[in-house]
């Protein structure tokens, strides 16, 4: 079944036309996903390799039955990229966009719970569900398919530990990157609860970093509602406070967010955390041939 | 009083704030302040206001709460002492209220703001009640993290004032607040982080020895993480964005070997979408362009890993050290660096 995107995963591609989305849009297509259209205002009736480009996503919702958004447009026009694409009828909506301001995310996240859209970024590397579809950035090639489900606020470091998982001969059921921002789509507890309901996961490696209190919630959300075995990794055990580490969202501020206090919420709701991302991927691993 | 316009704090503990007692004298103060120098920033710009005779001093802030995903104001009558310090020690004494950012700031939550902190007195009610208005249109408009008013102070007349602020703005958004974007100061803070903004290089200075480059905002942290637990230092964090150019790696290397701490390098990229041959080839071809000291280390891991290893192996450069792995990769560049 996997999540966020699978066989049934009708892709449009807002950006098609752009230079970003035209290239990850065909790698997606040859990765089997179903690249259904294109939306670049202006440019409706051209087309990218065969694949249709609509003025709006409403048509390539109704002329191509899209029921999943890829958003690769520039920031100052993500949000509202996001609002059309919600308005248009789209369920799941991944956007990979960064440096969209954080005030839109604070309007953007009760427009899209209320109306029952599942939002994946932005400043995200999308979604895989390897052997049936790939919206997004993440290198499929590095995957293969499998029952470990994996969660994170960042893009290498995910290849890094799937990469590892798949030397150890064990694949993924769904890669979710959340992204890298103050607020996200969907967090961490909101994709543990897709993973817990996925017949085809069976254990969850997440994959946080300094900044927030998401991982913090997760934990919780672990010991109280989880069933299937998670295995963590966090990074930023050493960044100083104050300091944006790259992702917009990666800051301690005053003592809130430091890696410690993660680790510590997550042990303490009995999960186990690995100091380098090669033992995380050898828990999982150990984990899932017991 | 005359007070040190600058973009950081700790004015008055680095004397940029004085009291004048005539306009001459304010003319001396402001002479001694412009030019000093507070945590790196000079100061170029002074303040004069009439000196506040304090009687109560309060803390109030907007501030965008990640985690409720709202804008969350905040008010004490018990100022002058850090915030956390209120919340961890007397949380009664901090009143808080979320705004619902779709519908914006409400008169009742500002009234329930005052009622929640213990502020009774018509006139000062009033007084706060239109400075948390005017507070949230700044944190709205101006699309700030976090807008602070500390000390906010009432004079022995019964006067609101703000004596001192911190607004922090989303650098997501300085592309929509040009007025804003141009008041950062670009020579203050740290002169390599200065350097790198100018090259595009996402570059945090750390004060030990082994600097690193990584592909990624989370490898390369925990790429910093390994080298503290290989026993070293880590003299930076880098990230080169998702692929492995040489454009990218050689503006990386320029701003990292600029830190006369430095003593040894730690090259850690994962190829993905770049493949790991084109990774090896983009920092043989950096190399090339830049001279560069200090021993290297390269890990890459990913796709065709091995080819890349192998055209780095072949390079046959003294310098450049190839490990199979992070953690053994982060060994060598810590061993090399003592």
């Amino acid at each position: 079944m996997a999540i966020v995107v699978d066989n049934d995963t009708r892709l449009v591609v807002q950006g098609l036309t752009g230079s970003e989305g035209r290239f990850h849009g065909l790698r997606n297509r040859s990765h089997g996903t179903n690249v259904v259209a294109g939306v670049t205002p202006g440019k409706g009736g051209q087309d990218v390799e065969g694949i249709p480009v609509f003025d709006t996503v409403a048509e390539a919702v109704t002329q191509a039955d899209a029921n999943t958004t890829l958003i690769f447009v520039p920031a100052p026009f993500a949000a509202d990229a996001v609002y059309e694409a919600v308005d248009a009828g789209i369920r799941t909506v991944i956007c990979i966009t960064e440096h969209v301001p954080a005030h839109e995310m604070l309007r953007i996240h009760p427009y899209i719970r209320t109306k029952g859209v599942t939002m994946i970024g932005p400043n995200c590397p999308g979604a895989l569900s390897p052997g049936k579809a790939n919206a997004g950035i993440i290198p499929a090639e590095v995957f293969s398919p499998g029952s470990i489900g994996l969660v994170s606020r960042s893009g290498t470091l995910t290849y890094q530990i799937g990469y590892e998982l798949a030397q150890l001969g064990l694949g993924n059921s769904t890669i979710v990157g959340i992204g890298g921002d103050p607020v996200v789509g969907s967090s961490f507890t909101d994709i543990l609860e897709l993973f817990e309901a996925d017949d085809e996961t069976e254990s969850v490696v997440l994959v946080g970093e300094i900044g927030g209190n998401e991982e913090e919630k997760a934990a919780r959300f672990v010991a109280e509602r989880m069933s299937k075995p998670v295995y963590a990794y966090i990074a930023g055990f050493s960044a100083p406070p104050g300091k944006t580490m790259g992702h917009a969202g990666a800051i301690i501020s005053g003592s809130a967010g430091t890696a410690q206090a993660k680790k510590e919420a997550l042990e303490a709701a009995g999960i186990t955390v690995g100091t380098t991302p090669t033992e995380v991927a050898q828990l999982a691993a150990r984990g899932s041939l017991r | 009083m005359v007070k040190a316009q600058v973009l950081t704090g700790g004015r008055g503990k680095a004397g940029g704030v004085k009291l004048a007692a005539s306009p001459a004298d304010a003319r001396a103060r402001a002479e001694e302040i412009l030019g000093l120098d507070i945590r790196g920033h000079v100061v170029g710009k002074v303040w004069v206001e009439s000196a506040s005779p304090i009687a109560k001093e309060y803390y109030l802030s907007v501030t965008f709460d990640r985690g409720a995903k709202k804008p969350l104001l905040m008010l004490t009558t018990e100022g002058g002492v850090e915030i956390e310090e209120v919340a961890a020690t007397n949380p009664d004494a901090l009143a808080r209220v979320y705004v619902d950012p779709l519908v914006g700031y409400q008169a009742n939550e500002g009234r329930r703001l005052v009622y929640g902190a213990g502020i009774f007195d018509p006139s000062e009610q009033k007084q706060v009640l239109a400075i948390v208005e005017r507070l949230y249109r700044c944190f709205a408009t101006e699309e700030a993290m976090l807008c602070e008013i500390n000390p906010l102070i009432v004079t022995p007349d019964g006067e609101v004032k703000a004596l001192d602020a911190k607004v922090t703005i989303d650098d997501s958004a300085l592309y929509r607040h040009a007025d804003v974007a141009a008041m950062r100061d670009t020579a203050a803070g740290d002169p390599l982080e200065t350097f790198a903004r100018e090259k595009g290089v996402t570059y945090v200075h750390l004060d030990g020895s082994v600097g690193i480059l990584a592909n990624g905002a989370g490898l390369a942290m925990s790429t910093v993480d390994l080298v503290v637990v290989a026993g070293g230092r880590p003299a930076n964090f880098c990230d080169l964005g998702g692929g492995g150019r040489a454009e990218g790696v050689v503006d990386a290397l320029e701003v990292i070997t600029r830190d006369p701490q430095l003593r040894s390098i730690f090259f850690n990229v994962f190829g993905g979408l770049t493949r790991g041959d084109e990774v090896a080839r983009g920092i043989l071809t950096a190399l090339e362009r830049i001279d560069i000291s200090v021993p290297i280390v390269v890990r890459l891991d990913g796709t065709n890993a091995e080819e890349g290893r192998q055209i780095l192996v072949d390079a046959n450069l003294d310098q450049l050290h190839v490990e199979p792995t992070m953690l053994a990769a982060a060994q060598r560049a810590v061993e090399l660096a003592r």
